[in-house]
């Protein structure tokens, strides 16, 4: 989908900024300065609003990630099952990105992570090894 | 025979997914449903009423056998986990299939929408008024008051809103209504919008929940001829915390950066777009349809002092038994800790709790007395919040809680005003200080002065509430702080 049919999916709906950057951080998995400019054009908002919003919400990346993303839950429910330890004792691999989020309601569950969509819970330092070379 | 799995996202995590295909491979018919909330359990299967879990592929042939008795926990409906809730938002909880209308109308669904239909505008508020139904995402605003306000401010359009980001760590209850049971969700939506006169609903669920926006999308498709002229719209967060305060979350609504506004106006009056907007928690809308169905009376009998009702507890981090406890509110914090949870999962004792997510205080054992209400939890210098437990047991460093608490705040904070945005960023160093055995005393005391001013100077609860966290690891954890002392 190009960025002209992701605008004009999002015609004349309330309140559109957020979805269409949703939209491009999906296809084209960042938003760059290219896309905010056309932005900003279409929904007659200045450059520097569209990035004010970009740059303030975690979800939006200005440049792509090429590798695998880890999503690896560090909030408190997880540091009381242990999730710090599990980081401590990572072998360090180059070709995964571990970022960490604050919750993902698998809170009595923990430690928990997720890639894409999936999800995975009661993690210990074999799984998420597995986990990490699996990607 | 049918085998019942749940393919809530937590219960997937767990492997529920495996387990399912395991048993279709294996010929047996499997319906997947909602999940009954002991998560220590999942993946829980279901047979005839009867349990096992957890479950792992491995074990499918020897269920199917007959055997397993050493998962086998006998008639799911009257473990004690469940047998001592009072589930009313949760009365379905593990016996329908999320997304099948027929289970949710057979099982009482629509009744409460029927009723507020019959009834009209003003008494559906004024039952909700009478049932003493509080906001659930924490504040514990009247949620009768909130709609009777909107109701009547004059204006061509109005909004409902659901706020279902749950960002708080420990909670997990409105992820399980929306993957569980998204109609009784959007029931309490089209009865909000019927008192009121809102013609327009919104659910903004926060992105680390794929599972519950997607199964949000699929039944709001589906219901939407039961619902109209009222009609209800998904948008997704993006990974902010703080627009789950409400006028934060407006903001992101609008397509704008998630700053928390300055109340007064209130959204009620000037919400979303600057109309009238009801914007309530997930729990609160989806007891709604409940408290129509059987009547404001019958739920009030529920509950203590101002805390009318039940409250949709959840037990998790290091506790044995973890899930979602649904109950009257009056039950105490050590019941739930030690009766139902179990003791820490890790059987070593527990040494606090902290009680409402990452904004609630640590609570010590010695509190464990407190009743679970509103203004109780308030007389210990805590809070309820969205009713989330998370359980440490004694190998937590206090000191190191107190300074994530910090800088998370540093970390989440929306840079409108200046006790939140400086605040935390000073005191995630003072802290670093105090971490490093510099004047311990000394950075202590100004911690307390800076948490003083955050608590009564910042816009909304992040900046003020920060402060429950740092100051109850101080005041009931001081040896954790004093013992780096380097003088």
């Amino acid at each position: 989908m190009s960025l002209a049919d992701i605008l004009a999916r999002h015609k004349g709906r309330e309140g559109p900024l957020l979805p269409i950057l949703h939209d491009v951080q999906a296809e084209f998995g960042h938003v760059s300065e290219d896309a905010i400019r056309t932005i900003a054009a279409d929904l007659n908002l200045t450059r520097a609003e569209v990035h004010g919003v970009v740059s303030f919400y975690h979800d939006y990346r200005s440049t792509p990630e090429p590798r695998p993303v880890i999503k690896l839950c560090r909030a408190e429910a997880c540091q009381a099952r242990g999730v710090e330890a599990l980081v401590d004792a990572m072998t360090p691999n180059p070709a995964v990105k571990i970022e960490t989020v604050y919750c993902l309601g698998l809170c009595s569950v923990g430690p928990a992570a997720m890639v894409g969509t999936d999800v995975y819970a009661r993690l210990d330092a074999a799984k998420l090894e597995t986990l990490v070379k699996s990607l | 025979m049918k085998v019942r799995i749940s393919d809530d996202a937590l219960a997937i995590a767990c492997g529920a997914d495996a387990v399912a295909k395991a048993f279709t491979d294996a010929g047996a018919e499997v319906e997947r449903v909602s999940s009954w909330g002991m998560h220590w359990l999942e993946p829980l299967v279901e047979i005839n009423g009867i349990g096992f879990g957890p479950v792992t592929p491995a074990d499918v042939s020897d269920i199917l056998a007959g055997g397993a008795d050493a998962l086998c926990i006998g008639p799911v409906a009257a473990h004690p986990f469940i047998a001592r809730q009072q589930r009313l938002t949760f009365a379905r909880a593990g016996k329908t299939r999320p997304l099948d209308l027929d289970d949710y109308y057979a099982t009482g669904g629509w009744q409460g929408l029927a009723k507020a239909r019959e009834i009209g505008p003003s008494a559906t508020i004024e039952a909700l008024i009478t049932s003493g139904l509080r906001g659930r995402g924490g504040a514990g605003f009247p949620a009768g008051i909130k709609w009777r306000t909107v109701a009547g401010a004059q204006s061509s359009q109005k909004y409902i809103v659901c706020n279902a980001d749950e960002g708080d760590s420990g909670t997990f209850a409105d992820r399980m209504v929306m993957e569980g049971d998204p109609y009784v969700l959007i029931e309490g939506m089209a009865i909000a919008g019927h008192a009121v006169g809102a013609t327009k609903g919104y659910v903004y669920i926060r992105s680390e929940y794929p599972h519950a926006i997607a199964k949000m999308e699929a039944a709001v498709k589906a219901c939407a001829h039961l619902i109209a002229p009222f009609d209800v719209e998904i948008r997704v967060g993006a990974g902010a915390y703080v627009c789950g305060e409400e006028t934060s979350l407006l903001n992101s609504l609008e397509g704008k950066r998630g700053e928390v506004r300055a109340k007064p106006p209130l959204p009620a009056l000037e919400g979303l777009f600057g109309k009238p907007t009801v914007v309530n928690n997930v729990l609160t809308l989806a007891t709604v349809p409940w408290v129509m169905a059987n009547g404001a009376e019958a739920y009030a009998a529920y509950g203590m002092g101002r805390s009318r009702g039940t409250m949709p507890i959840q037990i998790a981090g290091n506790v044995k038994h973890g899930g979602l406890f649904e109950t009257a509110f009056g039950i105490t914090l050590g019941e739930l800790v030690n009766d139902i949870g179990g003791g820490s999962g890790s059987g070593r004792p527990v040494r606090c709790v902290q009680v409402g997510g990452p904004l609630g205080a640590y609570h010590p054992p010695s509190q464990f007395d407190t009743p679970f209400d509103y203004e109780a939890f308030t007389g210990v210098d805590g809070l309820i919040g969205h009713g989330g437990l998370v359980v440490f047991d004694e190998t937590v460093d206090m000191a190191s809680q107190a300074q994530f608490a910090m800088e998370f705040c540093a970390a989440e904070s929306c840079g409108k005003c200046t006790p939140c945005r400086l605040g935390s960023t000073r005191g995630t160093e003072t802290l670093d200080r105090v971490l490093a055995g510099e004047n311990v005393d000394a950075n202590l005391a100004l911690i307390e002065d800076l948490c003083d001013t955050m608590k009564f100077g910042s816009l909304c609860a992040l900046g003020g509430f920060t402060p429950y966290p740092v100051m109850s690891a101080i005041t009931h954890f001081r040896e954790d702080f004093v013992v780096r002392n380097k003088a």
